[in-house]
């Protein structure tokens, strides 16, 4: 086990040997603007953030940018291939990415056609294996197809990360049960990422058995983004709990919690 | 009678997909100077092989150079 300086015996997780406490991930997108952006991060407590690869505008080369208001010394950047509908495309972006910054951890997605942008598994396969090989660490988006994510994981993979429904669509947790079969079966990190509306649904895939839940619109798209923030933040925390509680047994007819004897008469 | 030439020749390239020029014998380091760009924030590709950050000062830009200079911005 890596030491870190953590103290040992709390609920942290860990992925490609990094240990973290908070197993909420979120995406620095979608927010009204840069200082929004930063506001939400802390808020939600979150140690590793999402970003893209973008090309820099050159009319306006000084124009703030991410690093400046979400210092990569403080979260742990996790570049993503969003926008990448090939594998060739999802490979020279992470290559560029590792270049800017010099992580070897990154965010393996490669997207069908709109409207779903589903998860190409055919291309994501071929991505991942040509990252692995390339010497990434990958956490890698895909179907909630548990024949894929165990290909995948033997591939290498160091986090499986199947959709809860499509990107941004707010929908939640479309099948729960094809969610915990993956986890039930992985030996590496499962994360829900993409779908999450609201902490409900983050708690949901918490209580499902994930290690992490990852989320971006959700937070970015709240009418009051930084207190929905927060919100996530303690949905991710009662659902680990709850899962670790384990859940009481569902039954078809009541049992009363109060004693049947004694009454009155 | 031609006018003199009082600059070195300019080469055509392209950056992030738009038409530029440079001075002849201009370095990865030099474009990116002259387009106010800092070190830790960027990274280029150069037709389609990485340009490592420690290779810019030495590469010299050729004619029809394919260049995309990238950066971190918000993301999901």
């Amino acid at each position: 086990m890596p030491d870190d300086g953590l103290p040992l015996g709390d609920d942290s997780w860990t992925v490609a040997g990094r240990r973290f406490r908070s197993r909420l991930i979120v995406g620095t997108g979608r927010y009204r603007d840069l200082e929004e952006t930063a506001r939400a991060i802390e808020a939600s407590g979150a140690e590793i953030v999402t970003v893209a690869v973008r090309r820099v505008n050159l009319s306006d080369a000084s124009a703030p940018m991410l690093q400046d208001f979400v210092p990569p010394d403080r979260y742990t950047y996790l570049p993503n291939t969003a926008g990448c509908h090939t594998a060739q495309d999802a490979v020279r972006t992470l290559r560029l990415a590792r270049e800017a910054g010099g992580w070897n951890l990154v965010k393996l997605e490669v997207l069908g056609p709109p409207p779903f942008l589903y998860p190409d598994m055919k291309a994501t396969l071929e991505a991942a294996e040509a990252l692995v090989k390339d010497g990434f660490e990958v956490m890698v988006y895909c179907a909630d197809d548990p024949v894929a994510a165990k290909r995948l994981e033997e591939m290498g993979c160091v986090a499986i990360m199947p959709l809860g429904s499509p990107i941004g669509s707010g929908l939640g947790i479309s099948n729960p049960f094809m969610i915990q079969s993956i986890v039930q079966q992985s030996e590496v990190p499962v994360l829900v990422d993409a779908g999450i509306g609201t902490a409900s649904e983050a708690a949901q895939a918490m209580e499902l058995g994930c290690e992490a839940v990852l989320l971006n619109s959700a937070i970015a798209h709240a009418r009051d983004p930084v207190r929905m923030a927060v919100a996530m933040k303690h949905a991710v925390i009662a659902g680990r709990a709850a899962y670790l509680a384990g859940r009481m047994p569902r039954s078809g007819a009541a049992d009363p919690s109060s004693p049947l004897s004694g009454l009155i008469r | 009678m031609f006018p003199r030439m009082t600059s070195a020749t300019a080469l055509r390239i392209e950056v992030n997909g738009e038409p530029r020029e440079v001075a002849e014998g201009a370095t990865v380091a030099d474009l990116l100077a002259a387009l106010g760009l800092a070190a830790p924030k960027v990274a280029v590709e150069r037709n389609l092989e990485i340009v490592p950050r420690s290779a810019w000062a030495a590469t010299r830009l050729a004619p029809g150079d394919r260049l995309e200079v990238v950066h971190f911005i918000g993301g999901g």
